[in-house]
């Protein structure tokens, strides 16, 4: 096992290739075509025996992705934000079909407006559609998730795809120190794919996905994929088990950071957790008890494993990156639905929202987040939603507002007088 | 830890010189973040790359905060806000800009009385451009001290091995350069102190409701754009022969895809504040009646 700098794009397509990848539908997108181009010229170089075919859209990748699954061969594909939404009918299509692959998902914020950056608006929205979900902080993370998401989603209680999300350029092009795992070993773990009897032969037609059926029988299916996704997390501790075993590296459902005799606890999804565990451990040494908490698994979701870890504590921070419309954090939703009359649940839980599109989020912010769910805690209410945003961003973004709205009301002169030249016409 | 930010233009390979410095860091077994940061444009565009490298786990994600060196390749991203050069800038950090003007010339405009260093151009400016990442990284490691000449060799020979040849031995050479003249301040910079809990109260604000008027994010007449002057980016110009042009102008004003020929009197006028010589109006011009310069010997010469 040798250990070398990779960014977290590069680190999913060594996944890809080390799982033993047979096809790779691709469509490019900004961040995420690094790995697409990494497989490409390992496919034309002659280092991974697997075929690679560039379609025409995200819509027409997924159904090639579940297409080729449901033949049996190991497939693994890649998207990122507006082609994640793009693809979003044959999400739950081809979940549907029961076809297991692995699609890595480069999390970007959604337009309109447009941004590079990012955070989980575009994962959240495919959090309902049958993929199960694993959410990386690192790029060993990446790499390993890849291994592991191929091996869950095939295993036979399950027969899910997976989508292991990672984070745009704080992950996507960020080079950091990964493990490489052996390639035989990476096999061995992976091991080959047996699709048994549910699988499309050519000349032996079939149908897979049954064209229109009543409530009942519909219900049933769906059912069944919901028991599926449950079997994953029970699932779960035997692969992951596995997994540590053969490289030593151990993940569970959720990852906890100095949680045991915690107070206050922050919780948050993917990378941005590598610095909130810098923030903890100074406010450790600083004599406050705080923690972490970690949902690597979204989908299934480990409601048990969150109340243990948080159950006893005097307050709960949640930071979304995402903001449901309307409603507010979806994180912060889900821990209290998984909380909500439980022993020990914590009485307070504030919702924070923040790092949408590639905002930063500073550590000084993430220690501030800890200390507001503190004080609620003292007081006993809990504190509003908070959207973070700071005055020196509010003034920088009136800067560019006062050259925007300057344009508008020059074009309202410019429309009013074209008006009044039509009008006396 | 080791904070260290370039800044360049893409086409500098300033995303490459922070791979150069990470793996050398690497190679001398810290740990390392390195990772650009640009804009959907490339060539010509600011961009900014930064590696974080420290003897331990690295426990930060984005921005560099304080950073300890700043490497300014381009000395044109001064101005220019959206590049962000001076964000972060604090009291312990060193700043080198690679400029003909030398360092007393830049601690008075960047207002900083120390830790500014100049590192001359090279006389063949224009063929250094593609290098500038090599030299950043050759500079900044000679700067931090920490990294042997035969590791930064060996991380350059690594990060621009799909370059060919050529380009190694130039690159070699060329950050073999920054590195001799940068020996008299070899060790400068020094490990940034701990940041992530630092400063204390963020500052946070609860945002008013802003009518549509104001909060829908329209851009309906481009003073904005106006305002960004991406004829800096240009490499290479388009020039127009009055004597060639038929005067079919909106063949290459509509084809051009910033909106930079205006058609003036039945002819084609290409505005060269936001040109940015990709060459499609040369490439479309029927009658050949466009051709491209140079752009440091067109501006050397007559303005157009």
């Amino acid at each position: 096992m040798t250990r070398v700098l990779l960014t977290g794009n590069a680190a999913a397509a060594w996944g890809a290739r080390l799982a033993g990848v047979d096809y790779v539908p691709a469509f490019p997108i900004t961040p995420q075509t690094e790995i697409l181009e990494t497989l490409g010229a390992w496919i034309e170089g002659g280092e991974l025996r697997a075929r690679m075919v560039m379609l025409e859209s995200e819509h027409s990748m997924v159904t090639a992705a579940g297409a080729a699954a449901a033949t049996g061969v190991r497939v693994f594909t890649a998207t990122s934000s507006q082609g994640l939404l793009y693809a979003l009918e044959m999400l739950y299509t081809v979940a549907g079909w029961r076809a297991p692959f692995v699609l890595v998902n480069v999390s970007r914020g959604l337009a309109a407006p447009i941004t590079l950056g990012s955070d989980h608006g575009d994962v959240l929205a495919a959090r309902d559609c049958g993929f199960l979900q694993l959410h990386a902080a690192s790029a060993q993370e990446v790499l390993d998730f890849v291994l592991l998401g191929a091996r869950l989603g095939e295993d036979a209680r399950v027969r899910l795809p997976v989508l292991v999300n990672l984070d745009g350029f704080t992950l996507s092009f960020t080079r950091e120190p990964v493990a490489l795992p052996e390639a035989v070993e990476a096999a061995r773990f992976v091991g080959p794919f047996d699709p048994g009897t549910v699988r499309f032969r050519a000349s032996r037609p079939i149908s897979q996905a049954v064209a229109v059926l009543g409530g009942s029988p519909y219900s049933y299916f769906r059912y069944e994929m919901q028991r599926a996704a449950e079997a994953a997390l029970l699932a779960w501790p035997e692969v992951a088990g596995a997994f540590a075993n053969a490289f030593g590296r151990r993940y569970e459902a959720v990852a906890t950071h100095r949680c045991e005799d915690a107070e206050v606890v922050l919780c948050l999804l993917g990378a941005l957790a590598t610095q909130a565990e810098g923030v903890v451990d100074q406010l450790r040494a600083e004599g406050r008890r705080v923690g972490l908490v970690r949902p690597r698994l979204l989908r299934p979701f480990p409601a048990e494993a969150l109340r243990a870890a948080l159950a006893g504590k005097r307050a709960v921070a949640v930071l979304d990156q995402d903001l449901s419309l309307g409603l507010g954090g979806v994180l912060h939703g889900e821990l209290a639905a998984a909380l909500y009359g439980a022993a020990g649940a914590p009485p307070v839980l504030a919702s924070f929202v923040g790092g949408l599109g590639g905002r930063d989020v500073a550590g000084t912010e993430l220690a501030a987040m800890l200390e507001a769910a503190a004080r609620a805690a003292d007081a006993g209410v809990p504190p509003a939603p908070r959207l973070l945003y700071t005055e020196t961003e509010l003034r920088e973004l009136r800067k560019l507002q006062a050259i925007a709205l300057g344009e508008r009301h020059e074009l309202a002169r410019g429309e009013r007088s074209e008006l009044a030249r039509g009008e006396g016409a | 830890m080791y904070r260290i930010r370039f800044h360049g233009r893409g086409g500098h390979g300033i995303k490459t010189g922070a791979r150069i410095l990470g793996s050398a860091f690497f190679a001398e077994g810290f740990e390392v973040q390195d990772a650009p940061r640009y804009g959907a444009e490339r060539r010509g565009a600011p961009l900014d790359a930064s590696v974080r490298a420290s003897r331990g786990p690295i426990r930060e994600r984005g921005a560099l905060r304080a950073p300890d060196l700043v490497v300014v390749a381009d000395e044109t991203l001064i101005p220019v806000r959206s590049a962000g050069v001076a964000a972060g800038l604090a009291a312990h950090t060193w700043f080198l800009i690679r400029s003909a003007a030398p360092a007393a010339v830049w601690r008075e405009r960047m207002a900083r009385p120390e830790r500014v260093l100049a590192l001359a151009a090279a006389a063949d400016e224009r063929a250094e451009l593609p290098f500038l990442g090599s030299i950043a990284a050759a500079a900044a490691a000679r700067l931090v001290g920490a990294i042997s000449w035969p590791a930064l060799e060996g991380a350059l020979a690594r990060e621009v091995a799909g370059f060919g040849a050529g380009a190694q031995a130039e690159s070699r050479a060329r950050a073999r350069a920054a590195w001799d003249a940068l020996a008299p301040h070899a060790g400068a910079v020094g490990e940034g102190p701990e940041l992530l809990t630092a400063g204390g109260d963020p500052g946070w604000i609860d945002l008013p409701l802003d009518l549509a008027e104001r909060a829908a994010p329209d851009v309906r007449v481009p003073l904005t754009s106006l305002e960004v002057k991406t004829g800096l980016w240009r490499t290479q110009r388009p020039v127009i022969e009055p004597d060639r042009c038929h005067g079919c102008a909106w063949i290459c004003s509509s084809l051009c895809p910033d909106g930079a020929i205006a058609i003036a009197g039945g002819r084609p006028v290409i505005d060269y504040d936001h040109c940015k010589g990709c060459g499609v109006c040369v490439a479309v011009c029927p009658h050949h009646a466009i051709h491209v310069e140079r752009e440091e010997l067109a501006r050397a010469g007559a303005q157009p």
